[in-house]
């Protein structure tokens, strides 16, 4: 074993990593309140009115990020949960159950506001689009993981079980990803993309990315702060 | 501030979207800080 794995191993026993947790939730719990007034000023003050639809479209700074943030703690939790069966660690279970409630918290507000999104724009609150249904498939995800977990006594087992479903789960995120350009439904393609510039106003793209960096930092210490009474809870 | 608070006639969307978003997150919140007191005795 190299000195730097000893270093991640160090980190994986739940004693060692509660110090840790507390100053980055801290540090993460400031930086996603100064982030969010930024994106919120952005968002409202700087974006201009949309051309097509108006004030409604200002949804966006919070039903994007709120939709990549309930994937991409899915995709987290995951890892957290592939890695507790993997090498049997302590903290892994903990860190995946401590996500889970999150991730559903921003799954149900990504569905939320994208139905109050819809009613304007498509004129419906909600339509069974490929996009919307397994969305909403991500949330009943979330909702069977920490059931599933609830339902078992024994901690270490529940994690195991917990991550049997969490792992099989992971098929649905590229489903959701992907949704939009395998099938031709209601729901719009990604206005931004990784390989190309994004297909929207400068100030409204700034706005959008600073709110999806406060969701982000926002989760952290979310996660972190939970993951501390889990510590604490199981001993 | 009137014309702010109207969105352009949109009101209950945009409000109602970030309503529920501020109230959900600080439900959260306000959970978290409650188990927190009740593990830490």
């Amino acid at each position: 074993m190299t000195a730097g794995s000893t270093r991640w191993f160090w980190y994986a026993s739940p004693q060692t990593f509660y110090p840790l947790a507390g100053s980055i939730a801290r540090w993460c719990g400031i930086a996603a309140a100064l982030l969010a007034a930024a994106g919120l000023w952005v968002g409202f003050f700087v974006a201009p009115t949309d051309a097509q639809q108006g004030e409604a479209y200002r949804i966006i700074f919070i039903h994007v990020p709120a939709a990549w943030m309930s994937m991409f703690i899915y995709l987290v939790m995951a890892f957290w949960a592939a890695l507790g069966l993997a090498f049997n660690t302590r903290l892994s279970g903990m860190m995946a159950s401590a996500l889970a409630p999150t991730g559903a918290l921003f799954t149900f507000i990504a569905l939320w506001t994208g139905s109050l999104w819809g009613k304007p724009t498509w004129g419906t609150y909600w339509v069974w689009d490929a996009r919307l249904t397994s969305e909403l498939i991500l949330l009943f995800l979330y909702f069977g993981f920490m059931a599933l977990q609830a339902a078992i006594d024994d901690p270490r087992r529940a994690d195991r079980a917990g991550a049997v479903l969490a792992i099989v789960g992971v098929v649905n995120i590229p489903i959701i990803y992907f949704s939009v350009k395998w099938w031709n439904t209601l729901h719009q393609g990604a206005s931004v993309s990784l390989k190309s510039a994004p297909s929207m106003a400068a100030s409204m793209f700034t706005g959008m990315i600073l709110m999806a960096l406060a969701f982000w930092m926002y989760s952290v210490a979310a996660a972190l702060v939970r993951v501390r009474c889990i510590i604490r809870e199981r001993g | 501030m009137t014309e702010f608070l109207a969105m352009g006639g949109y009101a209950w969307y945009v409000w109602g979207s970030y309503g529920v978003t501020f109230a959900c997150l600080a439900l959260e919140v306000v959970f978290l800080m409650k188990r927190s007191r009740e593990t830490k005795t």
